[in-house]
């Protein structure tokens, strides 16, 4: 078994690559070509569950690790390797590619073959972000995402996509320039130059980077910077709306469901990782922009009167508890944030299904064309009902877990923080169930919206397994923590000084 | 007797040939393709010579390979054979062949004459190549002439169109005025430090004071030299030749004879030692990517467009030229070879999309391109992000070396400003992306299909962009190992 751990990352990362190249030979109006993306992704799916079943949970440190040079000049390796974090960040996208595939069976009618080339190119890029340890190939990673996304935008997009593609692009890509200087900057420092993240981590702890406690600053700043805007924390938020609006379903999917979390990601490991100091002297301003993040989004959620605009929003909002659980320094904070960064991508990754099944029907997202669609469409509005109480933060739903563990730690760290920081929780119950009556109950009001068909086999596919890990990860949430503990515990280790709070 | 006049006297050797082997392959396949020229008729020379200046180059890229194995210097001091200079011969030569490639249907659809436009190709490769061998300053000012000469007819081939012809003339009245300067230069350079020979300079620099001469002599061959690189503030030519210039030549002459005067440049800087080279580069450098990225944000017409962006990279070009030689050179090099591999390419799709008298060249007409001609959209969108600048090509790497070479050396002013602007410059080559992928299709172009010659072209020149993208040590290694040659 040993080869297969080394070489099971590069199989789950390459496996969507190698199905588009596939797909590239397939002639251009073949009718399996969805089939195909389904199975490729279903594969890679499947291989990824491997990672969970044979992770060492005890054992610190990262895991299924393969390190091979790659370019000799630069000092460039290809190292993977993934902790309790990052494993379940790869098994969410590869869970949610496959619903993906399917949601997007009929939407799509042009440019099918493009369509799902480009998801499942995005699939491959997701993943070697998670998994990539040379700060290098994290970057390579990093920016190639930008690429399928922006086209899935831009071409399968609503009215306004080329705007909103070109947004997306410029404004992600031109913070990832940040990051990159930084990269650069410590490539150049570190002697013999290297990119490796473990190894440039350990230089910086024992300070063998002569230059570095002038530049720290500025370094740390570099990744954040690339980092916020992505999540996106306010004030760096405004891309985000526009690219979630016109998006199509598939692509707001990946987008709220793993895209974003390439940020909180990137945080706990590089911002937490390599400039613990840095976090720590920052972390004020950093969890007031969060705590600004998770009122703001709320707020602004509340009076949207599109209903995909309305999710983009109470993204901000939750994204913003995955920033504070990291700079709060807890364990509980951390642990917390990891396991939002799970449920969020569950639960709004299927409202944004959902609403998608809607638009299909309908062709629009406003609040105020629907009304009264309980009665048309039962089984929908029951699956809408089980995934919005998911994502209020029901007990016993994914939502609640992880927003727990976060506001504990939050007040573990500042008392303030986790009183405004609660309040979210409560914004967030008020929009959520705001639309859903305005959408489900009372009476039809429309009458184009009285022979709505409920929702076909293929969407319930689509919707179940969401619906059901939604339950799982409510109930059982040990499942998913106990590797995550460990993990969090190692990040937290250089920051000994703040008090440690264990949740069992 | 003299020494000197002594070995003036002596007849060259074989050896000597050898040094110019290359030159003199191309020479004579450039004088068969003319002469061939009026032996036949209009169509069946497009095809015929097409194919005999293809085989010269490819003989050419052969002898330039056999000379590599025998560096050493010829001609009294005049060439000088090494591993950098075999570099910028097979990058020259290989350009060559790919324009030829592109230019094979281009003829056809421009009905343009074939024979002195081929042999001008050829013509136009003896000088550059001359160039990356020279160390004889008066030399490198013959090879940059021939270079130069052949460009400024080529400029011009469109001969319906008076736009071709401005270019031309323009290209020709500025140009020689630049050579000019450069010119100049060397004389100063001789009163300076009484040789013409980059050897004897470097001795002479290294050892006394730098007189006031010497440094208004390197001035002023740089000056010559940026004009011909179109790096601000000596580039208001470019817009308007590329414009006018046939396309495939536009995507010979933005690259390969700016490949050789940074050869020259390289040898100049760094192997003769020139003084004050950081603040003169550092400026010049700053400038070109600033205004040329500025220029092309709002640019309607894709030639002009490429050939702003063709100002931005000479100035990220020569930030490697304002680092240490040990990272600078090969940086350069790379960054040179990456350039030329790209932008010919995106040339290559800009001269097929054109079609007859050149009329497609808005990025208008590039709309929905991505559903008329996908391949050929796909092929323009992978250029298109190399010169942007994303990974797994080979202009992200190109602007690694770039700028990590800068940073070894200090220089974090010029890579803020050099990164800052690689953002900015995302955005225009994203316009054409967005076009051709996000606008509604034009129904009244015909789709393009992918000939032979263009197919080949485009298949070269994607293979190198992501080969150097993907696998970009050994070219590096290879640079490395030429630039430890000139800092001898």
């Amino acid at each position: 078994m040993s080869t297969f751990d080394g070489s099971i990352l590069t199989l789950v990362t390459f496996i969507p690559l190698a199905g588009a190249l596939l797909l590239l030979l397939v002639p251009r109006r073949h009718r399996d070509i969805r089939v195909f993306a389904l199975v490729v992704s279903l594969l890679a799916f499947v291989l990824s569950l491997h990672l969970p079943v044979h992770f060492h949970r005890g054992q610190t440190g990262f895991q299924y690790e393969l390190d091979r040079p790659w370019i000799p000049t630069p000092n460039i390796h290809y190292h993977m390797g993934v902790d309790g974090i990052s494993m379940w960040l790869v098994v969410l996208t590869t869970f949610l590619t496959p619903l993906c595939v399917l949601i997007s069976w009929k939407s799509v009618h042009e440019r099918v073959k493009e369509f799902f080339i480009l998801l499942l190119l995005l699939e491959t890029a997701l993943i070697g972000v998670f998994v990539s340890l040379d700060l290098f190939l994290f970057y390579f990673f990093w920016e190639a995402t930008l690429i399928p996304m922006a086209l899935l935008i831009g071409i399968y997009g609503h009215e306004r996509r080329v705007y909103a593609a070109v947004k997306f692009f410029l404004y992600t890509m031109i913070a990832s320039v940040f990051m990159l200087a930084a990269i650069l900057w410590l490539y150049a420092n570190t002697n013999p130059h290297t990119f490796d993240f473990v190894t440039i981590q350990n230089a910086i702890r024992s300070g063998q980077i002569p230059n570095f406690p002038a530049a720290a600053f500025w370094l740390f700043l570099g990744f954040f910077i690339a980092f916020a805007v992505k999540v996106p924390l306010f004030p760096f938020h405004t891309w985000l709306p526009d690219a979630h609006v016109e998006a199509p379903t598939a692509g707001s999917v990946l987008l709220a469901g793993v895209l974003l979390k390439m940020g909180t990601y990137g945080m706990l490991r590089f911002n937490l990782g390599l400039f613990p100091e840095q976090s720590r002297s920052n972390s004020s301003w950093i969890v007031v922009l969060a705590l600004i993040g998770i009122v703001y989004g709320a707020l602004v959620a509340m009076v949207q009167p599109n209903m995909k605009k309305l999710i983009a929003y109470s993204s901000i909002s939750h994204l913003g508890f995955v920033v504070l659980g990291i700079f709060s320094f807890t364990q509980a904070g951390l642990d917390g944030a990891t396991f939002v960064m799970l449920a969020h991508g569950v639960s709004t990754g299927a409202l944004f299904m959902l609403a998608g099944i809607l638009y299909e029907r309908r062709h629009t997202y406003e609040i105020t064309q629907f009304g009264g669609l309980a009665t048309p469409m039962p089984v929908y509005a029951s699956f809408f009902l089980f995934v919005v109480l998911a994502s209020v933060g029901l007990p016993l739903l994914n939502g609640f877990v992880g927003e727990f563990l976060v506001l504990s730690g939050a007040f573990r760290a500042q008392a303030w923080y986790g009183v405004v920081g609660a309040t979210g929780v409560i914004w967030s119950a008020c929009y959520l169930l705001w639309m859903y009556q305005r959408v489900f109950f009372g009476k039809v009001k429309l009458s184009i919206n009285d022979s709505l068909p409920d929702l076909d086999i293929r969407e319930k596919i689509a919707l179940w397994p969401a619906a059901a890990a939604a339950l799982v990860m409510g109930v059982a949430p040990l499942l998913w923590l106990n590797a995550i503990d460990g993990s969090v515990q190692a990040v937290l280790a250089p920051l000994s000084q703040l008090a440690k709070v264990v949740v069992r | 007797m003299n020494p000197a006049l002594e070995t003036m006297q002596a007849m060259p050797q074989a050896a000597d040939y050898v040094r110019v082997l290359p030159e003199i392959v191309l020479s004579l396949f450039g004088m068969i393709v003319m002469l061939l020229d009026p032996m036949m008729d209009e169509r069946q020379s497009r095809k015929t010579l097409g194919l005999v200046a293809l085989v010269g180059t490819l003989a050419a890229l052969l002898a330039s390979l056999y000379q590599a194995q025998f560096p050493g210097r010829g001609f009294w001091n005049m060439v000088q054979v090494d591993a950098f200079s075999v570099f910028f011969h097979i990058l020259v030569i290989a350009v060559a062949a790919v324009v030829i490639l592109t230019s094979y249907e281009y003829m056809e659809v421009q009905k343009i004459r074939a024979g002195e436009y081929y042999g001008l190709i050829l013509f136009g490769a003896v000088g550059m190549s001359l160039m990356s061998s020279a160390v004889e300053l008066v030399l490198i000012f013959i090879a940059l002439e021939i270079s130069s000469i052949s460009t400024y007819i080529l400029a011009g081939f469109r001969r319906r169109a008076a736009i071709s012809a401005e270019s031309s003339v323009k290209y020709f009245l500025l140009g020689s005025f630049a050579t000019a300067f450069f010119l100049y230069g060397v004389a100063l350079m001789f009163g300076a430090t009484g040789s013409t020979n980059i050897a004897d300079i470097a001795e002479a620099f290294r050892s006394g004071q730098t007189s006031v001469l010497g440094y208004a002599g390197v001035a002023l061959m740089f000056v010559g030299l940026a004009f011909k690189v179109a790096a601000a503030p000596f580039h208001i030519w470019t817009p308007d030749v590329y414009e006018g210039a046939p396309a495939p030549v536009v995507g010979f002459m933005s690259t390969a004879p700016k490949a050789a005067v940074f050869a020259v440049l390289l040898r100049i800087m760094f192997e003769a030692h020139a003084p004050g080279r950081l603040w003169l580069i550092w400026v010049v450098a700053a400038l070109s990517m600033t205004l040329g990225n500025i220029g092309a944000l709002v640019q309607e017409n894709v030639k002009r467009l490429l050939a702003y962006s063709s100002i931005a990279h000479a100035g990220y070009l020569l930030v490697a030229f304002a680092a240490l030689p040990g990272d600078g050179i090969p940086a350069a090099m790379f960054y040179t070879l990456s350039y030329a591999a790209m932008n010919v390419g995106a040339f290559a799709v800009v001269s097929h999309i054109a079609g007859a008298g050149e009329r497609h060249v808005t990025l208008e007409d590039y709309s929905g391109l991505g559903r008329r001609s996908p391949l050929l959209a796909a092929i323009l969108t992978i250029f298109l992000l190399s010169l942007i600048g994303i990974p797994i090509t080979g202009g992200f790497f190109a602007k690694f070396y770039v700028f990590s070479a800068a940073l070894q050396a200090h220089l974090t002013g010029l890579v803020i400003i050099g990164v800052i602007n690689s953002a900015v410059g995302a955005y225009y080559y994203l316009r054409i992306i967005v076009a051709m992928y996000m606008r509604e299709a034009r129904e009244d172009i015909a789709a393009p299909s992918i000939p032979v010659g263009l197919g080949s072209a485009l298949a070269i020149t994607l293979i190198a962009t992501i080969y150097l993208g993907i696998l970009p040590g050994r070219v590096l290694e290879y640079a490395a190992r030429s630039a430890a040659d000139l800092m001898r």
